[in-house]
């Protein structure tokens, strides 16, 4: 009951990660990501969820191991090649980190504007979007007049518009309340059934009950522990939890 | 999230858009990073670099066309003075010397320089009475053209033929007592040059600096937007667009300043009449080359703005 290795989109294997000279945060990491899949990363504060994820979209290089992504050796990746992966990748930073110079619908935009998606290609895209994570009036609006809950779910618009082939999102569900996070969880489904790997940093333990099927990461001192196998060879789906 | 009860779909990019993609490629029009211009003292730095750079390249052509035109005329002119008092003697003395140096190899023409010509010369310096009066004894002139530059070989033939007939007379080649000034042109010339270039590199030395400080006030929004799949190609061409702009505002006053300086320096000049100062004029092809000054600042400001933007983002991941 395991799906073929070749279908990993991503590959951890033995990483660790130390920042300048300080003692490793992540440890021996070692993981497989499939299509399709939702994975929910969980641990205390300070276990390295965040960092696990900045691994996950290419903003940090580990210390050690191997990572491969896409089919790729992502180690010796070179520079210039990175944001053509990076396009692949939707990110929902855990403090947003939207463009203050840019308004809701151009920060959704931008994904698809700096791949060369034309504008008459992304205008109902964007807009429909925005729509549907429930700020079709705030299109306009610059991120500084936004809520928090609101700046979380333009965030959230322009990591998955894009429809990537992996989602990474850090504790994306935070400022919003518990009915829009079971929303943006069904959103992020739907994106799943499309094909892409959703990953979801998380210590809200009644999210994870919300989507069947998930698989659970859980971090502790930077350290995974993955007693079934089940992040290297997971379940068929309708077996797990 | 009235979407989601009907849709199960998000709406999110057509596959078709999506294959569309370039794998590094790029719109160059998307405001990735917020601008700041017009503002600050790059366009007016580039403003005064302009107007200096365009008036001493101004007067560098103008002197070097001073120097061009001066010794077109007085090239391989010579002139000899009889300077014998009495006023019959020293036309005799003339007469005959005409054709004896008209015989001379190398020699194009031999033409007395008019009596009318002399007087105009002499007289805002005696005053109208002495040169009308006769009063003071006026030197005759002899103007010798040479083909080339007159050799000393070529004066010592000449005076070797002048001496038996006008014991009084003198040779002067005209080049030669000019010789000094023309260095002197030559110095400043040069001198402009390099003005010029120390200017372009200071304009450069701004612009690197304003660069690396633009960069750093926006790190962080950099940083998103190489997350999202931006190059650093699509990065340096904000900043390159910004600069471009505040070069080319700062070059267009620069200029302009720089031509009302050069026109009333040229007035002044004009009131000179025809002298040597009279000669440093600007032709129509070095008014287009001053024109082109601020057309080079904003590309060296562009090369610059990307060689440092391209290489502060080549340490970022
Ligand atoms: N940029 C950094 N430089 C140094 N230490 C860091 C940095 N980012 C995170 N850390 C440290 O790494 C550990 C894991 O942090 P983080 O990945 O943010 O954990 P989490 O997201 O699970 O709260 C913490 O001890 C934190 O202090
Ligand atoms: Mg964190």
């Amino acid at each position: 009951m395991t799906t073929a290795s070749e279908d990993e989109i991503v590959r951890f294997d033995n990483v660790g990660l130390r920042y300048g000279t300080g003692k490793e945060v992540l440890s021996d990491v070692s993981f497989s990501l499939y299509p399709g899949r939702f994975y929910f990363l969980t641990g205390a504060s300070g276990a390295g969820k965040t960092s696990l994820l900045k691994l996950l979209y290419l903003a940090q290089r580990p210390s050690r191991g191997a990572i491969s992504m896409f089919g790729q050796d992502a180690i010796t990746l070179p520079r210039d090649r990175l944001p053509g992966y990076r396009r692949r990748i939707g990110t929902v930073f855990q403090n947003f980190r939207l463009l203050q110079h840019l308004s809701a619908f151009d920060n959704v935009a931008l994904p698809l504007r700096v791949a060369g998606v034309a504008e008459k290609d992304l205008r109902k895209p964007v807009g429909d979007m925005l729509e549907w994570v429930g700020l079709a009036d705030r299109v306009d609006a610059r991120p500084a007049t936004l809520s928090g809950g609101e700046q979380q779910r333009v965030a959230i618009a322009r990591a998955v518009i894009g429809r990537p082939d992996m989602l990474v999102a850090d504790e994306p569900t935070g400022n919003v309340d518990p009915d829009m996070a079971v929303k943006l969880m069904r959103l992020f489904e739907a994106l799943g059934r499309l094909g892409t790997a959703v990953v979801v940093a998380t210590h809200d333990l009644h999210l994870l009950r919300k989507v069947p099927d998930s698989l659970i990461m859980r971090l502790d001192k930077g350290k995974l522990s993955d007693p079934t196998g089940a992040l290297r060879y997971p379940p068929r789906k309708g077996l797990s939890a | 999230m009235s979407g989601a009860k009907g849709k199960s779909t998000p709406p999110v990019v057509k596959d078709s858009v999506r294959r569309g993609w370039r794998p590094l490629g790029a719109s160059g029009d998307t405001a990735l990073v917020p601008q700041a211009r017009m503002s600050g003292p790059m366009p007016w730095l580039i403003a005064i670099m302009v107007a200096i750079t365009v008036v001493a390249a101004a007067g560098a052509l103008a002197l070097g066309n001073m120097a061009a035109s001066t010794s077109a005329s007085i090239e391989g002119g010579v002139t000899v003075q009889v300077l014998e008092p009495d006023e019959s003697e020293r036309s005799r003395q003339v007469e005959l010397l005409l054709p004896a140096l008209q015989g001379l190899a190398g020699v194009v023409s031999v033409r007395r320089v008019p009596q009318e010509e002399l007087d105009a010369l002499v007289e805002p310096w005696l005053g109208e009475e002495a040169v009308e009066g006769g009063n003071v004894p006026i030197p005759a002139m002899v103007d010798i053209r040479l083909r080339g530059e007159p050799s000393s070989a070529a004066i010592d033939r000449i005076e070797q033929v002048i001496a038996p007939l006008a014991p009084d007379a003198r040779v002067d080649a005209q080049a030669s007592w000019l010789g000094p000034v023309f260095d002197a042109v030559e110095s400043l010339r040069w001198m402009a040059l390099a003005l010029i270039v120390m200017l372009a590199a200071a304009t450069s030395a701004a612009v690197l600096l304003a660069a690396r400080t633009a960069i750093n006030a926006h790190r962080d929004t950099i940083e998103v937007v190489h997350m999202l799949g931006g190059t650093d190609g699509q990065i340096a061409r904000v900043f390159q667009r910004s600069i471009a702009l505040d070069a080319a505002g700062g070059g267009a006053i620069g200029l302009a300043v720089a031509l009302l300086t050069i026109l009333a320096l040229g007035l002044r000049f004009a009131g000179l009449g025809d002298g040597l100062a009279g000669q440093a004029t600007l032709e129509w092809n070095d008014w287009l080359a001053l024109a082109a000054v601020p057309i080079v600042g904003v590309f060296l400001a562009m090369a610059t703005a990307r060689f440092s933007v391209m290489r502060a983002l080549g340490k970022m991941l």
